[in-house]
């Protein structure tokens, strides 16, 4: 099967999807509103915090972290899918990526602005945010720049404002297509001044690659970087659980994973709820999948790696961390983690499944709530079982002020996700055209058009 | 002499190509084969390449804007880092590398990407105006060509394209 028809005519590319601006099925506004909802809770739970104080989401010692730094890391994790599809695909002339890219770093985007939230809430007094910068100010004080947080305060702002503009750049063609198509109104105004005058000459399309490419170089190593640093905020502590030389890796692993996983929930949805078969199609949904389920054998051998240096480290507090997780009050989390994040993915190795739709969005999803799981039980169990038995605690239970917080934010993300989709085209659709022209090029040559131009 | 501008549609690449070698072995008198411009809704390589050697400098900006941006990065935690020659350090060293080799490698990132966009913008010359000829079709699935040249050219120009099958010529009024 072709992973797209060569035989697509240009206009109807842009035809089909301009629709997804004007007219999306009925779905798409079910989807909104609950989104909305969901996020209302999460809101609600946050202005009760501010107003009480941090005491109502239970985050007390040894459990300081919680839910919400084992939720913003699942949100980072989140965004690696993006930089993945466009950026490391594109270097690799992967063809299949051109149609599902656009949102993947869109995704990217929302889940890094996710993420961030909750560094802000963790935080408790908001108002004091602005310590964390460096800045200079009369006090002579500066952040610690030995520590992991800043560095990853700053490859967070690094990576999101990259994204952010990747994003932006390579949707400047698509937008003046909009713009030549759409009615006069706020949106033809949107559209005229984002798409920056852009008429695709030689020119511009000469430079435009040029920056394109180099800056898909610059977010490889700037992901690989972001999650090592996560990672090394827990890896350069000397917490028992966290002193693991393979954490940075094994992070990058799991983002990559997670993305992955989120990439074929959204595909399903977008498929549907814009009526785009014709692009996402059922080979690169395929595609996908086969990727998504080598990323998630890494994973488990990375998950194996780390039991096992734990496990022969005779670092006695580390191995009864590992017991802990496994047979203490976490166990049916950690062996949920295990069983989502590890033998759930050999779902995606039978053929058949690799293209049955409602399977895979039964699967991707307990893919992510495996890998939200693993997040959780790589933060609670450490604090609750450290190095002084005197600080152990493991009965404390997240309140119901965290837990709304974590149901809010995908909420607050899926809002994001689809307002951009509404009102940005999400599938780029000079990209499509390129496949389709490639495509054809290569079956006019006598060559297998099913495995694309390159 | 007067200059003008003219724009011709084409249905596919070839057909623009073949125009654009016959305008260059042409030599037409009143027209300067760099005032040619080639619109296309996708990137061309090949029909790019028969425009002949024209600059993409975006790399040059990205070079500086990368060394920039670490510079900065790694005096501005250097420099922060100097007031505690007014405290007690224990023996450590006041500008540690280690770990100051995290952030300058993020800024030196962060730099590199915020003026390669900067160098994009400026090379590509965005924003720009609308040109005195554009046609939608340019962003749908037709190749345009648009020269800018004098008078006494435009009439010869046409007839080439009109040999290879112009779907539509466009021309800017006369002065």
């Amino acid at each position: 099967m072709k992973d797209i028809r060569e035989d697509i005519a240009w206009a109807k590319i842009n035809q089909d999807v301009l629709k997804s601006l004007e007219n999306p099925r009925k779905l798409y506004w079910v989807i909104v509103f609950c989104a909305m909802a969901v996020f209302s809770v999460g809101l609600g739970c946050e202005i009760y915090q501010y107003n009480v104080g941090m005491g109502v989401a239970n985050l007390n010692n040894p459990q300081v972290w919680g839910l919400y730094i084992a939720t913003f890391i699942f949100w980072i994790g989140m965004s690696h899918s993006g930089t993945l599809l466009s950026a490391i695909l594109h270097l690799m002339h992967a063809d299949w990526r051109k149609p599902i890219y656009r949102f993947a770093e869109a995704m990217t985007t929302f889940s890094l602005m996710t993420a961030g939230l909750f560094v802000m809430v963790h935080i408790g007094r908001l108002w004091q945010f602005y310590y964390s910068l460096p800045y200079p100010n009369e006090r002579g004080i500066w952040p610690n720049f030995q520590s992991p947080l800043l560095w990853d305060a700053m490859a967070i702002f690094t990576y999101l404002s990259s994204s952010v503009l990747f994003l932006y750049v390579g949707m400047i063609p698509d937008l003046a297509i909009v713009r030549d198509n759409i009615h006069a109104g706020w949106r033809k105004k949107l559209y005229s001044a984002l798409s920056l005058g852009w008429e695709g000459t030689d020119r511009q399309w000469r430079n435009f690659r040029v920056t394109y490419l180099t800056i898909a170089c610059f977010l490889i190593p700037l992901a690989v970087s972001v999650h090592s640093i996560v990672a090394g905020d827990f890896a350069m502590s000397q917490q028992p659980g966290w002193h693991v030389t393979s954490f940075p890796p094994y992070f990058v692993a799991g983002a990559l994973y997670s993305g992955c996983a989120a990439i074929i929930t959204l595909f399903i949805i977008l498929r549907y709820v814009f009526r785009f078969e014709e692009y996402m199609t059922l080979p690169i949904l395929k595609k996908t999948v086969r990727l998504t389920f080598a990323i998630a054998m890494v994973w488990t051998y990375l998950n194996a790696v780390e039991f096992a240096s734990v496990w022969y480290s005779h670092d006695q507090a580390s191995k009864d961390v590992l017991i802990q997780k496994a047979t203490g009050p976490y166990a049916p989390f950690w062996w949920g983690m295990i069983f989502c994040g590890s033998v759930v993915p050999f779902m995606l190795s039978i053929k058949r499944f690799q293209t049955n739709i409602p399977v895979l969005f039964a699967v991707s999803l307990l893919l992510n709530l495996g890998m939200w799981l693993e997040r959780w039980m790589i933060v609670a169990p450490t604090f609750s079982h450290g190095y002084y038995p005197w600080t152990w605690d493991h009965n404390q239970w997240p309140s119901m002020v965290q837990w709304g917080m974590v149901f809010a934010s995908f909420g607050w993300f899926t809002l994001l996700f689809m307002i951009f989709c509404k009102v940005f085209p999400s599938v780029s659709m000079y990209e499509v055209k390129e496949m389709v022209y490639h495509r054809k090029l290569h079956a006019a040559k006598g060559g297998n058009n099913s495995q694309g131009a390159h | 002499m007067s200059q003008r501008h003219i724009l011709a549609l084409f249905n596919d690449f070839e057909e623009a190509e073949g125009a654009i070698r016959a305008l260059r072995a042409a030599k037409i008198d009143g027209f300067n084969f760099d005032d040619l411009t080639l619109k296309s809704p996708i990137e061309h390589h090949e029909v790019e390449d028969i425009l002949g050697e024209r600059s993409a400098p975006v790399q040059r900006f990205t070079l500086v804007g990368a060394l920039m941006g670490g510079l900065l990065g790694f005096f501005l935690i250097s420099g922060a880092q100097a007031n505690f020659y007014a405290q007690m350090k224990g023996g450590k060293p006041i500008v540690p590398f280690p770990p100051n080799f995290v952030l300058t490698y993020e800024m030196f990132i962060l730099g590199g990407v915020f003026v390669s966009i900067l160098g994009f913008l400026i090379c590509a010359g965005l924003p720009a105006k609308r040109s005195p000829l554009y046609s939608a079709k340019v962003s749908e699935d037709q190749i345009g060509i648009l020269i800018k040249a004098e008078d006494k050219a435009i009439e010869k120009i046409k007839s080439v394209f009109v040999t290879f099958e112009a779907l539509e010529i466009q021309e800017e009024a006369g002065k």
